[in-house]
């Protein structure tokens, strides 16, 4: 088994707040890792040490055997690590299908402009976006921007894609749909590791799971395990709804 | 590609238009002619490359008459100093402002948004005050070119037609550089950097190197044309140099025509420049000719801010393929 991500003694802080504190995990090539836990743990912030966004204070981030610790996030990409964001970021005033072609063109492969044009719209299709390709990106709505956000990353054909809450602000019929396109996009190879609010979603993806709270990685393991966990039902105590989720998954 | 691309509407009408109006002098052979259309092509060559900074990439470079004024000096110096022939002069002119360009890139483009926009203003005015003073160009008096330097173009009038043809080759040179800047992968990612640079650095564009790049492209020319233009002069000095209105006026042509688009600055400056000769002849508005820069730029920003070319695209989608 390959790891095709080590996340070594990681430390950020942002003045006075400590972002995160000493997350130390490793990812086996084709697993979906779930990453939890309240809001504010750190969990975007992880993200962004991982792909470059920010450096670390201290530890090392291991992709694919190499050191890519404050490599800037354009290198980062370019090895085959791609991210979706939280709060959707599409270039507006591009169609939806350049938008995906500036994933395919920059990604892993550098794909040349006919190439990428090619590869997305394979990828539209496979997200179900084919129909709105022509759109402008700022056109979209919710859901539509959030598919935009995974074709990008998808377009890259990356190696590891980390998947910032695809699923919040959806309705249950998009969750349900977007459910199936994270299970083709692991079909096809691809490592993922996903932040994620909608319990039932994560807990049946993801291979493990991982909990943050207030920057600490209070449990890891298997969904069924880290919900008994009892730090991890304290954590989330703030919220008895999302607790009492956890414990379903069980029963 | 480049063979495919070649054969797009979009770029011949831009080029059409260009040869359209350097077209009017030779046919007329008139002198005044000459002179108001080598200064509207100037300005189209000038809008046309700074729409690569500020149409593609989103980057407002207020003070880009620096590259002209640059170009103009360095080429006069060679051309008046070291004798050379004007043609090298003004690919020195043009390489001195892509060198400028390369360095600001590298230390000045990390700053976004109107941090940068300030930033080329003190450029342009840091070299005003280092030329005042910087002996070899002559300082605050500049330098003047012997008159006996136009024989070897055959005479003061045969030069001037030269200087006209060669501004004339490069205004249709950005126009076909700005094409395949756009058609190309280099240019996706440029308009990527003006939609969202974090997201487009997150999908693996190298910002800092494009942004860079960028602004080389949209110096050069403009740097030859100061060359250019201060040899068709025949003396420059520092209060003739440095018009730091010309930089507001260059971002009106653009925003006016339609900011990342091929036509839009080529048609903003060829209507700009039309207008201001109107406006500098006629006896009620001599003096107003910045009063209207202003306020068409405040009325293109409030009601068409994607510029005439933009504005068309929006409503008549049949015609996208001509209005590149």
């Amino acid at each position: 088994m390959t790891l095709i991500l080590q996340v070594q003694n990681v430390s950020k802080r942002f003045g006075g707040l400590q972002a995160l504190t000493d997350i130390n995990f490793e990812l086996p090539e084709g697993e979906i890792l779930g990453l939890i836990g309240p809001n504010g743990a750190g969990k975007t912030t992880l993200f962004n040490v991982i792909n470059g966004v920010y450096r670390p204070e201290a530890g090392r981030v291991i992709f694919r055997g190499q050191d890519i610790t404050g490599l800037p996030p354009y290198e980062v990409a370019r090895l085959g690590l791609a991210r979706t964001h939280q709060i959707v970021r599409p270039l507006n005033e591009l169609s939806v299908r350049e938008n995906v072609t500036v994933g395919a063109c920059f990604g892993r492969r550098n794909y040349g402009l006919a190439e990428a044009q090619r590869i997305a719209d394979e990828v539209m299709g496979l997200v179900g976006l084919a129909p709105r390709a022509a759109l402008m990106a700022g056109s979209l709505n919710v859901a539509q921007k959030k598919r935009l956000e995974l074709a990008r990353a998808l377009a890259a054909q990356p190696y590891l894609l980390l998947l910032d809450e695809v699923l919040a602000g959806l309705n249950p019929t998009e969750i349900a749909e977007m459910i199936q396109t994270v299970r083709k996009i692991r079909g096809q190879g691809i490592t993922l590791l996903m932040i994620e609010h909608v319990m039932h979603a994560v807990m049946n993806l993801s291979d493990r799971l991982i909990v943050l709270d207030f920057g600490q990685q209070i449990a890891e393991g298997a969904p069924a395990e880290v919900s008994q966990n009892p730090k991890v039902i304290e954590a989330y105590l703030g919220d008895p709804r999302l607790a009492e989720q956890l414990g379903m998954v069980d029963g | 590609m480049i063979s495919s691309s070649l054969r797009q509407p979009g770029l011949w009408l831009s080029l059409l238009l260009v040869a359209v109006i350097g077209a009017i002098p030779p046919l007329t052979q008139s002198a005044t002619l000459r002179e108001n259309m080598f200064t509207l092509l100037m300005f189209v060559a000038f809008a046309s490359s700074l729409n690569i900074m500020l149409g593609y990439t989103g980057y407002v470079s207020f003070g880009h008459i620096v590259f002209f004024e640059l170009g103009g000096y360095v080429g006069f110096y060679l051309l008046s100093a070291q004798k050379w022939p004007l043609a090298a002069a003004a690919a020195g002119g043009g390489l001195a402002a892509a060198a400028l360009a390369l360095l600001l890139g590298l230390s000045i483009l990390r700053l976004r948004g109107a941090y940068f926009a300030l930033a080329t203003i003190g450029i342009n005015e840091a070299m005003r005050a280092f030329i005042n003073n910087f002996k070899p160009f002559g300082g605050p008096t500049g330098m003047s070119l012997n008159f006996a330097v136009y024989k070897q173009y055959g005479g003061p009038t045969q030069a001037l037609w030269i200087t006209y043809y060669s501004v004339l080759a490069l205004t249709a040179l950005v126009v076909l550089v700005s094409y395949l800047v756009k058609s190309s992968k280099f240019g996706l990612g440029l308009v990527s950097i003006r939609e969202d640079e974090d997201a487009a650095m997150v999908m693996g564009v190298r910002a800092p190197r494009a942004k860079t790049w960028a602004f080389v492209i949209s110096a050069i020319v403009p740097g030859m044309i100061g060359a250019l233009f201060f040899f068709k002069n025949g003396n420059i000095e520092p209060g003739d140099a440095f018009r730091l209105h010309m930089s507001i006026e260059m971002i009106v042509m653009v925003m006016l025509g339609g900011q990342g688009t091929l036509l839009g600055p080529v048609l903003g400056a060829a209507t700009y420049q039309q207008l201001r000769t109107y406006l500098l002849t006629s006896p009620i508005f001599k003096n107003l000719q910045l009063t209207f820069a202003g306020l068409s730029l405040l009325v293109i920003i409030l009601f068409i801010p994607a510029g005439v070319v933009g504005w068309l695209r929006a409503r008549l989608p049949r015609l996208r393929r001509v209005l590149e």
